[in-house]
């Protein structure tokens, strides 16, 4: 028997044992670049992408303008999205019973109809009627009530002024957006342990201020990596809306493949487009990401600055080893 | 003629707490059976009892994070989350049970740190929020009260990054930034690490020398002896045994209260 509490020169020494292989790993590997070569084999080789025609008509004014479209659609339709989510999931949590109701059957609504059909639904809301006023509501019912005839209007204007496509756009994409962040504001407001509402309350703080300061910075860290996710779907969504109809990126990329009878490169470019305005929104959202996980680990600064460059050189550390 | 001004003395100092016959249910389950306590100012009042025996639901009705179902508690004179006229009773306002909440400082058993900020910013968090206190003017407090809790050199770490004892430590300071006439204390010590639990206890027992008005729920009881001006036991909703922390512990007069003693010493 060797003594194992005496430490001898070779126990003291740095462990310096060889790693266990991973032969599967080379195999893996090989098989992926295999693969991935054949595909950009294909990519520059086959004659039907037509890269020179890409290349020619991706960047055309029209096209510009529909990618500026898609952009501005997605942009403005996630912030009033987002801002009537919010307000859906704090009516969602409250106790008055026709607020939470209400906003139950909101989310019930506009998570039920598919995109599409909402978008060709608000591209026609000019037959439900052809003028908008604001006044007082119920006005005709109550003058006929009393034998009157009043009108407590006070401002209108003809549905084809209002409704325009970029605005029936918008609703479709805004209102039905609205009901899929409710749940997730409302999923990251329901994330934050009581003790935290307590801990301000006690501190004599408001309501509002409490969700303000307290609640919604730290339900942040739960809401926005979703909240990437429902942008990145709405910059594809947008493609929708050539429904209603409104002119986008992909409707003039298809536009020019139908008149060019080149569809194939057309729908190579809108791939390109999409992956390159995804990509962006990718860089933004870590970024959001990182602001908002603040005091939610112990690593120092310098550890944090070093996570950011992981985000292009994810490899693991000890590949095929 | 010596027992005269004492007399006077009683009449012009109000207890800071005063509770009576407080009953709380949650739903069918009785939690307080008509508590009587009162709680003179400078003093220090700690609360001992087996688990689920109503003493953290007592402290929380004192600011209000419970609503009382009966009975009448009143902090410093005025009436806890009520107001009386005549013979009725009114609800106050969120507003005005948040402006009570303000001279009235408490400290969980969890902490409950707001995790986004720093040690400093949870300090500075409520003078600057509620009070409306300049940023520059809070920052300076703040930075005074984490040195007297002992934590001026940590003021920029996140909570995250303390220990159990630093961050109950913090929450202490944050709960002072305030000002309060009162200090509720709910099992201070009880989620931490027995060798930390040692710098908790020694702020709690500087802020009592220093004249702060305090109810502290808690496990301690050689804290309670050593602090306490007035040991209760609580048991199963009601107050068993109340009076000077020594003579409670040496001499424990119920059953109930030898029964718990026997097992926390």
């Amino acid at each position: 028997m060797t003594d194992t509490t005496t430490p001898t020169a070779s126990t003291r020494a740095d462990v310096k044992a060889i790693p266990v292989r991973h032969p599967g790993r080379w195999v893996a590997s090989a098989g992926v670049v295999l693969v991935s070569a054949m595909f950009v084999h294909m990519l520059v080789t086959n004659p039907a992408f037509q890269w020179s025609f890409i290349r020619d008509n991706a960047f055309s004014a029209p096209v510009i303008n529909g990618a500026k479209n898609t952009l501005v659609l997605t942009v403005l339709s996630m912030v009033l999205g987002v801002a009537l989510g919010i307000v859906l999931a704090v009516m969602r949590l409250s106790p008055n019973p026709v607020l939470s109701g209400g906003a139950w059957v909101y989310v019930w609504f506009f998570r039920a109809v598919p995109r599409v059909v909402l978008l060709i639904l608000f591209g026609n809301l000019g037959v439900l009627y052809s003028r908008y006023d604001i006044g007082i509501p119920f006005d005709r019912q109550i003058a006929n009530l009393f034998g009157l005839s009043l009108s407590g209007r006070f401002f209108g204007v003809s549905a084809n002024t209002i409704l325009t496509a970029f605005v029936a756009a918008l609703l479709g994409l805004a209102l039905s957006e609205a009901a899929y962040m409710a749940e997730i504001v409302r999923a990251g407001i329901s994330s934050i342990e009581e003790g935290q509402t307590e801990a301000a309350q006690a501190l004599g703080m408001s309501r509002g201020k409490l969700m303000r300061r307290i609640v919604l910075p730290q339900a942040m860290r739960v809401i926005v990596p979703p909240t990437g996710n429902e942008t990145i779907a709405m910059i594809k969504d947008t493609s929708l809306v050539a429904f209603v109809p409104y002119y986008e990126l992909f409707f003039q990329l298809q536009a020019i493949g139908s008149r060019t009878f080149q569809l194939f490169p057309m729908l190579v470019a809108a791939c390109l487009w999409y992956l390159a305005m995804t990509s962006v929104l990718m860089v933004g959202q870590h970024f959001l990401e990182k602001r908002y996980a603040r005091g939610t680990r112990r690593s120092t600064d310098r550890a944090e600055k070093k996570s950011l460059f992981k985000i292009w050189t994810r490899l693991p550390s000890n590949w095929g080893a | 003629m010596s027992a005269e001004p004492v007399a006077v003395q009683q009449t012009a100092v109000q207890p800071m707490v005063k509770a009576e016959a407080v009953r709380k249910h949650f739903g069918r389950l009785e939690v307080l059976k008509g508590i009587d306590l009162e709680v003179m100012p400078r003093a220090v009042m700690c609360i001992v009892g087996p688990s689920g025996s109503g003493k953290s639901t007592f402290l929380r009705c004192i600011n209000h994070l419970e609503q009382i179902n009966g009975g009448r508690l009143w902090v410093d004179g005025e009436l806890v989350g009520y107001r009386q006229r005549g013979e009725k009773l009114y609800e106050l306002k969120e507003k005005e049970v948040a402006q009570h909440r303000r001279d009235i400082g408490m400290v969980f058993q969890r902490f409950n740190l707001f995790p986004h900020m720093t040690a400093l910013g949870n300090v500075m968090e409520a003078p600057v929020q509620v009070k409306g206190t300049s940023r520059n003017e809070a920052r300076q407090r703040g930075l005074e009260l984490l040195e007297r809790v002992g934590l001026s050199e940590r003021c920029d770490m996140y909570p995250s990054q303390l220990s159990g004892g630093q961050q109950q430590r913090v929450a202490i300071a944050r709960a002072l930034a305030m000002d309060p006439k009162l200090m509720l204390f709910d099992e201070p010590t009880s989620a931490l690490d027995p060798e930390l639990v040692g710098e908790v206890l020694d702020v709690m027992r500087g802020l009592a020398e220093a004249g702060m008005t305090m109810i502290v729920v808690t496990h301690e009881m050689g804290f309670a002896r050593e602090v306490g001006d007035e040991l209760v036991f609580m048991d199963d909703g009601v107050v068993v045994e109340a009076g000077n922390p020594r003579d409670v512990i040496t001499n424990p007069q119920h059953e109930r209260t030898q029964a718990f003693l026997s097992k926390v010493l």
